[in-house]
C-alpha cells in the first residue's frame, strides 16, 4: 500500500465519520433530506464566491457555501410557515430553483473559466492528495485532509459540548422550549454544522454521495441500538469502515471511488435491515414464528384448564380433539403437545389423556386474568 | 418566420412542453400525499438503470436508456416503500438512501463501462444536468408514447388514485386493493419523472413535478382542476424556457424551465385570491378595520 492509497484513505475516513456524526440528528430529527438540499444549493455559494475572488481554492468559497446552506434552511422555513406548502414540497421547491441559478450563473458566464461542474457533483477523491498544504515550503499533506479533520474536529467539539442540548431539542422540542432552550437557535447552529460538512465533504465525494455518507451510516446505527451516544459512535465506525471498503471495491473493480463508498455505504444498511438482532427483517419474523408458537401452547394450556374436572375431561384433553377443536391438523397438534410436554408444562397418561402440570396451570390461570 | 425558431428550437419547445404537462399534472398526486421528494429519490436512483440498459443494449436509443431508468426508478421506489413498513427508519431517511446509493452505484456501473472499449458514453453525461438541445424527433415519440400511457393511466384509475391520496383507510374499507394501486400510482410517477431525465436532468426533474403543483393547489380545491391547472402550468413553462434558452447562447432549458415554474409556485402561494398570503393579510386587515369601527374603538387603544 502506498502513500497515496494510505491518504486517500484517510481522507475518505475523516470525510465519512465526520458526515456521519451530525447525520445521527438529522436522521432522528427527520430531516434526512435537508442534507440533500443543502448538499445542492450550496452550489450556488461557491459560485457566486467563485465570481467574487476567482479562486477555487479560496477558504471563502467555504463560507459562503456554508451560508448558502443556511439560506436554504431559512427559505424552507420560511416556505412552510406560510402554511400554503408542505415541508417536503417547500424543501423539493427551494433547492432546485438555488441549483438553477447557480447553473445558469455558471453557463452564462463561467464559460471560459474552469468550473467543472461534473467535479462539483460527483467529487474525486482520487485527486485531492494532489493539492498539498505547505507551510514555509514543508509538505504538512494533503489540504482536504486538514480541512476535513477541522471539519471532523468542529462535529464532534459542538456534539460533545451541546450533546444534552441537541439530545433534547432532537427528542422533546416542546419539553426543550419549556425549560429555556431554544429549538430554533439550536436547529439553526445545528443546520450550519450540516451546511460546513456537506461543503468540505462535496469537494471529495461530490454533492450527490454526501447525502448517503450522512444519512446511510445513522440510519443502519438506528437499527442496532436504542442509545444516542452508542448511536454516535457506531455511526461513526460504519462510516469509517463503509469508506475502507468503498476505497479498495473502486481499486478492483478500477471504477469511482466515491460511488463504491455510497454502495459500501448502502450494503451495510443492507445487512442491517436485513440481520439486525432485534429490528432486522429476519429476527423480526423469527420473533413472529416464535410469537405464533408460544400462543398455541398458550391455547392449549387454557384449553386444559377449562375442561380440567370437568365431566368431559376425558373426551376433551386428548390429541385427537384438538384437532377438531382448536382446528389443528394432527401433526401440528403433536408437536405442541410434545414441546409443552418438554418443558414440563403438561403430562401425557398413558391412555391419552393431557394433564395440566402445576406450571403449566399457573400459566394458563395468568394468561387468563392477563397478568 | 421568427429567426431564432428554428427546427432544433421548436423540437425542445414540443419536448419540455409535453414533460411539463405530465410531469405537472402526474405530480399533483405526489404532492398531495405528502410525497413530493419522491421524484427527487426516482429521478436519482435512475442512473443504474440507464447505464445497464447502456450496456445490455450498446446503443444509447433513446427508449432503451428510459426503459432502463424506469425499472431502477421502480426498484428504487418500491425499496423505499419496503423499508419504511418493515424498519423503523424513516421515509425522508430511507429516501435519502435510496437517492444517494443508487445514484453512487449507477457511478460505479458508469465509470466501469467507460473503461470498457468503444464505450461511446456520449448521452450518459446528459444525464445528470440534462441537455435539452439535444433532444431529437425519436425522443419526442419516446416521451408522447410513455407521457400519453402514463396520463391514460391516470384517467382510467381516476377515482381510484383520488381516493388513494385522501383516504386510504376509506378505500381499504370499500375494499380496493390500496398497496397495489399505491404500487400503479407510483409506477405512473416514475414513467413521468424518467422521461425527462435527458432534456432536464437528475437535480431538476423534481422541481418540474413539485412546483406546478403546489403552484395550481392554490388556486382550487378540486383535485381535477388542479391537476389540469398543474398540467398548464408545466406545460407552458416547458414551452417559454425552451424558447426562452433559443433566444442565446448559454442558458441551458432545463434551470430556466426550473426557474419559471418556481416562480409560478411563489406567486401563487403569495398571491392566489383565496389560498395567497397576501390577500389573506389583506382580508384579515379588513375584518379588523370594520371590527374596530363596529364596535366604536379608538386606534390609539
Amino acid at each position: 500500500m502506498s502513500t497515496l492509497d494510505l491518504e486517500i484513505q484517510l481522507l475518505a475516513v475523516v470525510v465519512a465519520t465526520a458526515c456521519a456524526l451530525p447525520g445521527v440528528f438529522l436522521v432522528l430529527r427527520r430531516m434526512a433530506l435537508l442534507s440533500d438540499a443543502i448538499s445542492h444549493s450550496i452550489l450556488l455559494g461557491i459560485v457566486l464566491a467563485f465570481f467574487w475572488v476567482r479562486d477555487l481554492t479560496s477558504p471563502l468559497l467555504l463560507v459562503a457555501a456554508a451560508l448558502t446552506g443556511l439560506l436554504t434552511v431559512a427559505l424552507v422555513e420560511g416556505l412552510l410557515r406560510t402554511g400554503r406548502v408542505r415541508e417536503d414540497a417547500s424543501i423539493a421547491l427551494v433547492f432546485p430553483a438555488l441549483f438553477s441559478i447557480a447553473v445558469l450563473l455558471i453557463a452564462r458566464y463561467a464559460g471560459t473559466v474552469h468550473l467543472d461542474l461534473d467535479m462539483v457533483l460527483l467529487g474525486e477523491l482520487a485527486f485531492a492528495p494532489f493539492h498539498r498544504l505547505e507551510v514555509g515550503g514543508v509538505d504538512l499533506g494533503p489540504k482536504g485532509l486538514w480541512v476535513m479533520g477541522t471539519i471532523l474536529l468542529a462535529n464532534v467539539v459542538f456534539i460533545g459540548l451541546f450533546y444534552k442540548e441537541l439530545k433534547l431539542t432532537t427528542f422533546d422540542p416542546a419539553l426543550a422550549g419549556a425549560l429555556g432552550f431554544s429549538p430554533v437557535l439550536m436547529h439553526y447552529a445545528f443546520t450550519s454544522l450540516v451546511s460546513l460538512t456537506a461543503v468540505g465533504a462535496f469537494d471529495a465525494v461530490g454533492s450527490i454521495l454526501v447525502v448517503a455518507l450522512m444519512i446511510a451510516p445513522p440510519a443502519t446505527a438506528y437499527l442496532l441500538t436504542d442509545r444516542l451516544s452508542v448511536l454516535l459512535v457506531l455511526s461513526g465506525f460504519i462510516g469509517a469502515g463503509s469508506a475502507v471498503t468503498g476505497y479498495w471495491m473502486a481499486t478492483v473493480l478500477d471504477a469511482s471511488i466515491a460511488g463504491s463508498m455510497a454502495t459500501a455505504c448502502g450494503g451495510a444498511f443492507a445487512a442491517a435491515f436485513v440481520l439486525a438482532p432485534r429490528r432486522g427483517l429476519l429476527a423480526a419474523r423469527r420473533m413472529r414464528a416464535r410469537q405464533r408458537w408460544e400462543f398455541r401452547e398458550l391455547m392449549l394450556l387454557i384449553h386444559l384448564l377449562q375442561h380440567e374436572g370437568t365431566a368431559d375431561a376425558e373426551t376433551e384433553c386428548r390429541e385427537e380433539h384438538l384437532v377438531e377443536h382448536l382446528k389443528w391438523n394432527a401433526k401440528l397438534a403433536g408437536r405442541v403437545i410434545r414441546d409443552a410436554g418438554g418443558k414440563e408444562l403438561l403430562e401425557l397418561r398413558g391412555d391419552g389423556h393431557l394433564l395440566l402440570t402445576q406450571r403449566g396451570r399457573k400459566m394458563a390461570r395468568s394468561a387468563l386474568e392477563g397478568t | 418566420m421568427i429567426p431564432w425558431l428554428n427546427y432544433t428550437v421548436q423540437v425542445v419547445a414540443v419536448g419540455a412542453g409535453l414533460l411539463g404537462l405530465v410531469a405537472g399534472a402526474l405530480g399533483s398526486f405526489a404532492v398531495l400525499r405528502g410525497q413530493s421528494l419522491l421524484g427527487d429519490a426516482i429521478s436519482h436512483a435512475a442512473l443504474p438503470g440507464i447505464v445497464l440498459a447502456f450496456v445490455l443494449t450498446g446503443t444509447r436509443a433513446s427508449l432503451a436508456l428510459v426503459l432502463g431508468a424506469a425499472v431502477a426508478g421502480w426498484v428504487g421506489t418500491l425499496v423505499v416503500m419496503l423499508v419504511v413498513r418493515e424498519s423503523r427508519v424513516s421515509q425522508d431517511a430511507a429516501l435519502g438512501i435510496v437517492l444517494s446509493v443508487f445514484f453512487g452505484f449507477g457511478m460505479v456501473l458508469l465509470t466501469w463501462v467507460q473503461k470498457m472499449p468503444n464505450a461511446a458514453q456520449a448521452g450518459l453525461d446528459s444525464f445528470l444536468f440534462g441537455q435539452a438541445a439535444t433532444l431529437m424527433m425519436e425522443d419526442l415519440k419516446v416521451i408522447a408514447g410513455l407521457g400519453g400511457g402514463a396520463l391514460l393511466v391516470s384517467i382510467l384509475f381516476w377515482k381510484e388514485f383520488k381516493i388513494l391520496s385522501f383516504d386510504r383507510e376509506f378505500g381499504a374499507t370499500l375494499g380496493l386493493p390500496m398497496a397495489a394501486l399505491d404500487i400503479l400510482l407510483t409506477t405512473v410517477l416514475v414513467v413521468s419523472i424518467v422521461i425527462g431525465l435527458q432534456a432536464v436532468g437528475v437535480v431538476l426533474m423534481s422541481a418540474l413535478v413539485v412546483a406546478p403543483a403546489a403552484a395550481a393547489r392554490q388556486w382550487t380545491d378540486r383535485l381535477g382542476l388542479m391537476v389540469i391547472l398543474a398540467g398548464l402550468v408545466g406545460g407552458a413553462a416547458g414551452v417559454a424556457g425552451a424558447l426562452l434558452s433559443g433566444l442565446g447562447r448559454g442558458i441551458p432549458t432545463g434551470p430556466t424551465v426550473v426557474l419559471l415554474v418556481t416562480a409560478a409556485a411563489l406567486v401563487s402561494v403569495f398571491l392566489a385570491p383565496a389560498r395567497g398570503v397576501f390577500p389573506a393579510w389583506l382580508r384579515a386587515r379588513r375584518h379588523r378595520a370594520s371590527l374596530w369601527e363596529a364596535n366604536g374603538w379608538r386606534e390609539e387603544l
